[in-house]
């Protein structure tokens, strides 16, 4: 065991990297507690006051952060409990079962996740706009400004993650156990249901914080699919606020303070199930 | 695009025995389980192939026609055409593969290796660890969007923190950094590495507390200090998660899209391969079929790391 010494070197390098690493953030959150009326006059670079939320709270109200944030439960909670239902089934049968393509298919299955997603666009929006839907569904008459178009891709395009690392953590699981409820007569679905989801919760627990956070983070696919003002999840929203309120960086930067909130609280709650998720392929699991 | 989001996935490292079950041959199941099983493994494939694959497929198919995406009747045989036009007579085709080419150049020689040294200054013993990797980990928690956001405010050109540092702010000299075609490229980075670098760092922080602290002890009785142990015996030891970090590294730099998206959709010194792709399928110029080339050539690039990736990893699953 090495001795503790006092590291003053690698503090300073550190505190240094730590310090820069907050500052934007700091800036961020320092513009978005000041009214305009105070940065215009002194300058955002300046301690005047006052303090106070009012930004927030029309950010809020005046460009309809909580539309949009209903919105974003919408896309990312069904694409989350999908992704999770197909994943575990898939990685399910690869892991506990031998067959002729087993491997194969993990194999296309974890190449398909790693495509950059611009090279599926063209097709996929073609593909959406040529399939027509009844209008009491879809106002566009196609699968275009649907929740289901970006659902559907979103779920194919996590599940590869999601079976591989669900795969490796099911394999590492005794083999008598499914073996002991063959003998009791228990089918497949059983062996699944009962039997190796339990014993794969923390798994699950970890890829759904992991898939939670990432699916309310992304920007590519609703950006797609979706046009309609009214449809569009927080990140594209807040991206928007851009263009909607050209001058009023305080306003712009109290909206992008609040889309970091949900995120906070599902970090703070499942911060160790993040953790692992994110490193559970990358250890054995 | 899913923080994109590409994925530390690898087997389990060497050294560590995986336990072999007794995987079933699915012959010996009675016709209603492999019934079952058809299903579990068929609906997911399904998925899989009809918006990931034949998607990848048809994206190749346009790539060789000329369309303006009305009616399917109006697609037209072009032959390589539209390579021709990308290549040849597209004015920002060759600057975004620069720009993806210095992309990869600045996440490999700064931002990359930036969080391997966090990781492994931070898995020593060091008083307040769990702080700084909290700080260094916040951004990667951030959407893209996001961290486009906060840089634009650090960055504006007279209100923004930088420049008021500089004492630049409102003078004529003042530098915008996001709206010069010289600079914006390099600032747009930094922000990018703000978040790439603790993402690599918890990454290869894990990596770090999986090595067998005994593998040190013994290179520590043999007499070697810290940084020769690091080298000749950890890191050796961490291949597959070295392998995880340099293709994440690459794929990235290939996914880069957000980021610029955000700061002005791509244009004027950030234009990137992904982002010309999508700039030719909508709007109001649709050239399809050149935005199918450009995607093909993203296609084939990208397919460079994956398949190195899978071959590394596959490769020793299976035995």
């Amino acid at each position: 065991m090495t001795p503790r010494r006092p590291r003053y070197g690698t503090h300073l390098f550190l505190s240094v990297m730590a310090v820069m690493w907050l500052i934007p953030m700091l800036w961020t959150l320092y513009t978005a507690l000041r009214p305009k009326s105070a940065t215009d006059r002194y300058g955002y670079w300046s301690l005047h006051g006052p303090f106070n939320l009012h930004n927030f709270t029309d950010a809020w109200t005046q460009a309809g952060l909580g539309r949009y944030f209903g919105n974003s439960a919408l896309l990312a909670v069904p694409s989350v409990l999908l992704t999770l239902l197909l994943a575990s089934m898939m990685a399910f049968a690869v892991s506990r079962f031998t067959w002729k393509f087993n491997v194969t298919l993990l194999v296309v299955f974890t190449a398909g996740n790693l495509l950059p997603p611009q090279v599926l666009a063209a097709p996929l929006f073609e593909m959406f706009k040529h399939t027509p839907l009844p209008y009491w569904i879809s106002a566009s008459g196609s699968l275009l400004d649907t929740y289901y178009a970006v659902i559907a891709v979103e779920v194919a395009f996590q599940t590869g993650f999601c079976t591989f690392v669900l795969s490796n953590y099911m394999k590492a699981l005794p083999g008598e156990l499914t073996e002991a409820a063959l003998m009791d007569g228990a089918g497949v679905w059983r062996q699944y249901s009962r039997i190796i989801m339990p014993l794969t919760r923390p798994a699950l627990a970890a890829i759904a914080t992991l898939e939670t956070i990432w699916l309310y983070n992304d920007f590519f696919w609703p950006l797609l699919f979706i046009h309609r003002g009214d449809e569009l999840p927080v990140t594209i929203g807040v991206n928007n606020l851009q263009g909607q309120f050209l001058l009023n960086d305080n306003l712009i930067a109290a909206g992008a303070t609040i889309t970091v909130i949900p995120t906070l609280i599902i970090y703070l709650l499942l911060q160790r199930h993040f953790l692992s998720g994110l490193t559970l392929g990358a250890t054995k699991g | 695009m899913t923080p994109t989001t590409v994925l530390p996935t690898v087997a389990a490292p060497e050294g560590v025995p995986v336990p072999r079950t007794r995987t079933r041959r699915v012959r010996r199941l009675s016709g209603r389980d492999r019934m079952v099983l058809g299903l579990m493994v068929g609906v997911p494939t399904l998925i899989q192939a009809v918006l990931i694959w034949i998607p990848a497929l048809l994206s190749i198919g346009l790539s060789f026609t000329r369309w303006n995406g009305l009616a399917l009747s109006d697609i037209k045989p072009a032959g390589l055409a539209n390579y021709r036009f990308a290549v040849e007579d597209y004015p920002p085709f060759w600057p975004a593969i620069a720009h993806n080419l210095i992309w990869l150049g600045f996440l490999a020689v700064v931002a990359t290796p930036l969080g391997l040294l966090l990781a492994v200054l931070l898995d020593q013993r060091i008083k307040g660890s769990r702080i700084y990797q909290s700080v260094f980990f916040t951004p990667v928690m951030l959407s893209l969007v996001l961290v486009g956001i906060i840089w634009q405010l650090v960055y504006a050109r007279d209100e923004g923190l930088v420049n008021n540092l500089l004492g630049t702010a409102g003078k004529p000299g003042a530098v915008d950094w996001l709206g010069d075609p010289h600079v914006n490229l390099w600032a747009a980075l930094v922000a990018t590495a703000w978040r790439h670098a603790g993402y690599i760092m918890v990454l290869y922080l894990a990596g770090l507390k999986g090595v067998d602290p005994s593998l040190r002890e013994a290179a520590a009785i043999d007499g070697a200090g810290p940084r020769q142990a690091f080298f000749r015996v950890v890191f050796p030891a961490m291949r597959p998660i070295n392998i995880v970090i340099v293709v994440i590294t690459v794929i990235e730099a290939l996914r880069a899209f957000d980021i610029v998206y955000v700061i002005n959709k791509g244009t004027n010194g950030l234009e990137l391969l992904s982002v010309l792709v999508i700039q030719n399928l909508v709007g109001e110029g649709q050239v399809i079929g050149v935005g199918s080339a450009l995607a093909v050539i993203l296609l084939v690039v990208s397919l460079v790391p994956i398949v190195y990736y899978l071959v590394r990893t596959f490769r020793k699953a299976d035995r």
